[in-house]
């Protein structure tokens, strides 16, 4: 095929198509693909945890509803719909750099940054809640190891656990396990993604996308829409699957 | 350039739809429905909602073709990962032995 690259059309000019491949479009579907492949890798690392909790709440369901209610369900909502407007831009950064408007594409991509670290902050609100409230299981902080205090029957004291009947303080710990790791995980894909978009709003601001190439953007998207879903999973999983006992 | 843009439009309805899928899960979440149709409504909307990202904000609606075999077959291998798992824990009880 040698001969064919001498008398390629004028799309081989471009500076950013690396030479084993034959044009633009070929170099981005291969891309994508990839991207694709490592999203796969994603969803069975993520899928492993899902396969714990589902396990773990049908062993304890009444202590998975007890711990459950004791998260924050507005600051997990808000996180939602922040999550979501984020996915939003992000895929609005795509639709602006396939159509060559650069200024709207720095201006998604740096909103996006701003959403991700907001959901991070929100996050860390959370789990210092839940510091405070001695609930990070085990003795992953030294000095502060998992011990709250349950509530008494008619004592509505939200920093104290409201065990569900069949609940049992061992069993809640079990769940805040699941939800660390799981939420854990969750925040470092946000923290490598708020990297990621650093860097594509560095290079958007030296112009290396364009119309023909921008599969930097397209594939960190398509991280971050991953990344999006597991929370969509989460919020309910974790946030509400015992509110309608609350108050029962 | 072959690459199917996706208008503004489809992405609006997009976020809309995911903000009142938001919403209803957080109210359906509040109600007392009987057995187990709390989990069966909140994963039903949670599914909803990751398929229109999944089709649209990620493209794979206009994608290539391998592409969705990718992410059919992950899928798939996930379904074989809970069921045989379950298949498992689920069924210790249904018959008594060693004891």
């Amino acid at each position: 095929m040698a001969s064919h690259a001498t008398t390629a059309p004028e799309t081989h000019g471009h500076p950013a198509l690396q030479h084993h491949f034959e044009n633009m479009e070929q170099q981005r579907e291969a891309g994508t693909l990839g991207m694709w492949v490592f999203l796969v890798t994603e969803i069975m690392f993520f899928g492993g945890m899902f396969l714990a909790y589902t396990l773990y709440r049908s062993l304890y369901p009444a202590a998975f509803a007890s711990a459950s209610n004791h998260l924050d369900i507005t600051l997990g909502a808000v996180n939602t719909i922040v999550l979501i407007f984020s996915s939003f831009t992000m895929a609005m950064a795509v639709y602006f750099t396939q159509t060559g408007k650069h200024r709207p594409q720095v201006l998604c991509l740096i909103i996006t940054l701003v959403l991700g670290l907001t959901f991070l902050g929100i996050k860390a609100k959370e789990y210092s809640d839940k510091y405070h409230d001695h609930l990070i299981p085990g003795r992953l902080i030294p000095g502060n190891p998992y011990n709250p205090v349950v509530a008494e029957h008619g004592d509505t004291d939200p920093h104290k656990l409201h065990l569900i009947e069949g609940a049992t303080v061992k069993q809640v710990e079990m769940f805040y396990w699941i939800y660390f790791a799981m939420t854990g995980m969750h925040a470092l894909h946000m923290i490598i993604g708020a990297g990621l978009l650093t860097y594509l709003i560095i290079f958007s601001l030296r112009l290396r996308f364009d119309p023909e190439y921008h599969s930097p953007v397209e594939v960190i998207g398509l991280y971050w829409h991953f990344v999006d879903i597991v929370w969509i999973f989460l919020f309910p999983l974790l946030y509400l699957l015992g509110r309608h006992l609350e108050h029962g | 350039m072959s690459e199917h843009i996706v208008p503004v439009r489809i992405y609006l309805t997009i976020f809309a739809v995911l903000l009142v899928g938001t919403l209803l899960t957080v109210w359906a979440a509040f109600q007392d429905f009987p057995w187990q149709l709390n989990t069966i409504v909140a994963m039903t909307i949670a599914i909803t909602k990751a398929t229109f990202v999944v089709l649209y904000f990620m493209h794979v609606r206009y994608s290539m073709r391998l592409v969705w075999v990718i992410l059919t077959s992950a899928l798939f291998w996930m379904g074989i990962m809970f069921a045989l798992t379950f298949s498992d824990y689920w069924t210790r009880d249904w018959i008594k032995v060693g004891y």
